[in-house]
């Protein structure tokens, strides 16, 4: 193997380690709850994978996360820890909700682009927010960030039960707190008839190659990625530093707006109550398991998909709470960043292994 | 407003001003030792929904509320050992462990309350315990001296932590190993240690925190029973500029505007509810604006600690 694919080699090792940590730490939970760790693994692996419906329901939920993912790929590579992806993709959704619901006699070819471009921008502008109050007021971005979730949650609530709510809602009486439906000429083509699976994916997809290319071959990504490995080191580049944090913050709450345009347009056909569904944190967790590599970052949105569907039926089929998928993720990204540790000291591993088994280990292990 | 604002009610409004102060006191206080060591914790959240469930079960089955904290710190003391294995022993990224140590305790206490607990179940909680003398002195009785044990607990460990922080040697190290961790090192004091110890003592005052949720003020527990307390906790020791006095002044200003917040909703005032709701999120952002980012901060914050190594 030459060293670039033994790198990667080692790193899906080394992943597949933390994952496979995470859920033995899961099944001891299980144990003590009394459950049978290996019937609710079972559920929850097989599940997802063994028919037509588990494999387009994973995908489903591979959009989302791919798109939140990607965006935090971006704002963390520029050195910028995003976790306000939940209220960006509110953010995201109800701009393009409102947009689709008030044109509702205009083309397709002209609204679609429209209400991506609301979903997108909407979700930039909450993002921005963050990044401008980073870069001009030095405010932490993880804190700040959190409170925007809370604030989004809530604004989002008072337009969906309020000057947003779908009027026959009102008129019959049920007051569920939604939007009203989008017009029918912009929902999603559905790839597989019978599914959800809609056409939300193949531009996930594509986005994902334009990260990569973004990030990895113009100037800006450069500048941003430079920004992200020093702050000072690219001030006195000449980089403006400010300028590019502002600009991550805003292109990754783009990415997490344009999910939440994605869930609207392709799955709900209107913004729901609880649309994000925790996309904003498991897609976190994709982009550390995609090792904050665009690319790297799609197979891990479908592991991810998969696992947040098989526990949904894990909750059905055994009774084990879908909170269970929460406390995996969480060790999953304790595991991982540990893991960075091991992997920028072998010798460490040396030294365990030789006091475990009591002799002299290679260190390098493997060819 | 002069016939609504009496001063029952403005009594009642500065009484539970204080209560709510609680939470954000023990939280803050602890994750003040914990950055002062120069470590993020920004798992605070997670701990406290995991104290929280903890000090609910305990007392759920065990009849004790007292058991019930005493449940919250131990459980605190495992979290924050955790937060110290990856962040100070595996030298992690703090803010991204910080999230993965939330995403374990948002996850872990919903699920042990699904299964152990399931429907909605109220316990008998702490009592105010009044303070003979102290509580009859008009007006300032019945505010300060006809609380729960866990609100003079919190009240009491201000000066405390000041007194640890700025008059004993441990408070000395901890602030040396937090400003010029080399240094200390080199000085012979134990770096890893210190901050092990500052962890384990700040998650177990945020377990502490989540307990007062569901044994000192609800009496019940419920999903997301912390509302990002935590996060605000952790705002609160940048607002109060990593001081114990400091964190209580930003605390009590929090915990009036929440309680002045709820009297308008109770006194049926018409204001949207969500908009209410957001007003401590914005607050937050406003404050942490006007606290100048790192100016006060201990300078090693953030920074893992490697031996030879010169930050």
């Amino acid at each position: 193997m030459s060293s670039r694919s033994r790198g990667v080699f080692i790193q899906i090792v080394v992943l597949l380690a933390a994952l496979v940590g995470a859920l033995l730490i899961g099944a001891v939970f299980l144990i003590l709850a009394k459950s049978d760790p290996l019937k609710a693994y079972g559920v929850m692996f097989t599940g997802p994978i063994s028919d037509k419906f588990g494999i387009t329901e994973t995908l489903v939920r591979t959009v989302p996360l791919l798109l939140v993912g990607l965006g935090i790929v971006i704002s963390f590579r520029s050195g910028i820890i995003n976790i306000g992806a939940e209220g960006q993709i509110l953010a995201g959704a109800i701009g393009a909700a409102a947009v689709a619901v008030s044109l509702p006699d205009m083309p397709a070819v002209l609204l679609l682009p429209l209400v991506f471009l609301a979903g997108g921008l909407s979700g930039a502008v909450w993002g921005g927010i963050a990044g401008w109050l980073k870069a001009r007021l030095a405010v932490n971005e993880i804190l700040s960030t959190v409170m925007l979730n809370q604030i989004a949650l809530q604004l989002y609530l008072f337009l969906i039960r309020g000057p947003l709510i779908d009027p026959k809602e009102v008129s019959y009486g049920t007051g569920v707190p939604q939007t009203a439906s989008i017009p029918q000429q912009i929902w999603l083509s559905r790839l597989i008839p019978g599914t959800r699976l809609h056409s939300g994916l193949i531009f996930a997809l594509l986005l994902a190659v334009l990260v990569y290319f973004f990030l990895w071959r113009t100037s800006i990504g450069y500048r941003m990625r430079a920004v992200g490995a020093g702050p000072e080191a690219a001030r006195y580049a000449g980089i403006k530093v400010e300028w590019y944090l502002i600009l991550a913050m805003a292109l990754a709450g783009g990415m997490a707006g344009l999910a939440g345009a994605v869930e609207v347009t392709g799955v709900h056909h209107r913004a729901i109550e609880g649309i994000s569904a925790g996309y904003g944190f498991s897609g976190i967790v994709a982009a550390l398991f995609g090792r904050l590599h665009p690319l790297g970052t799609i197979p891990a949105a479908v592991l991810f998909g998969a696992l947040l569907l098989g526990a949904d039926m894990m909750q059905r089929a055994v009774n084990i709470p879908a909170a269970m998928v929460m406390v995996i993720q969480g060790l999953v990204v304790l595991f991982v960043v540990s893991s960075d540790y091991f992997l920028k000291n072998p010798s460490f591993l040396t030294h365990l292994k030789a006091k475990i088994f009591g002799q002299k280990v290679d260190g390098e292990g493997g060819k | 407003m002069e016939g609504v604002m009496n001063s029952a009610i403005i009594i009642s409004i500065l009484a539970t001003g204080i209560r709510l102060a609680t939470p954000y006191l023990l939280a803050a206080l602890g994750e003040m030792f914990t950055q002062r060591s120069g470590v993020y914790n920004l798992g605070v959240e997670g701990i406290m929904m995991m104290g929280a469930f903890a000090g609910f079960f305990a007392t759920l089955h065990l009849g004790s509320p007292l058991l019930g904290i005493i449940a919250s710190l131990i459980i605190g003391a495992l979290m924050g050992l955790l937060m110290a294995l990856v962040s100070v022993t595996f030298k992690a990224e703090q803010g991204i462990s910080g999230i993965g140590l939330y995403m374990f305790g948002w996850g872990l206490s919903g699920l042990l309350y699904r299964l152990y607990v399931g429907g909605i179940t109220s316990i008998d909680g702490l009592k105010e315990v009044k303070i003979p003398l102290l509580s009859n002195i008009p007006f300032l009785g019945p505010i300060f001296f006809n609380q729960n044990i866990l609100v003079y607990t919190a009240l009491a460990l201000v000066p405390l932590s000041g007194f640890i922080l700025y008059k004993t040697s441990w408070g000395l190290n901890v602030r040396a190993v937090g400003n010029k961790p080399e240094a200390a090192d080199t000085l012979g004091v134990n770096v890893v240690r210190i901050r092990y110890e500052c962890l384990i003592v700040g998650s177990m005052l945020a377990g502490l925190a989540g307990a007062f949720l569901t044994i000192g003020q609800a009496n019940m527990y419920a999903d997301n029973i912390t509302a990002g307390r935590g996060f605000i906790a952790i705002a609160l020791v940048y607002f109060g500029r990593w001081s114990p006095w400091g964190i209580l002044l930003g605390s009590l200003l929090f915990s009036m505007a929440d309680s002045f917040q709820s009297m308008v909703q109770v006194l049926g005032i018409n204001f949207p509810y969500e908009l209410a709701v957001i007003l401590p999120y914005v607050v937050t952002i406003v404050a942490l604006a006007i606290s100048f980012g790192r100016v006060w901060a201990p300078a090693a914050l953030g920074k893992p600690f490697q031996r030879g190594t010169r930050g």
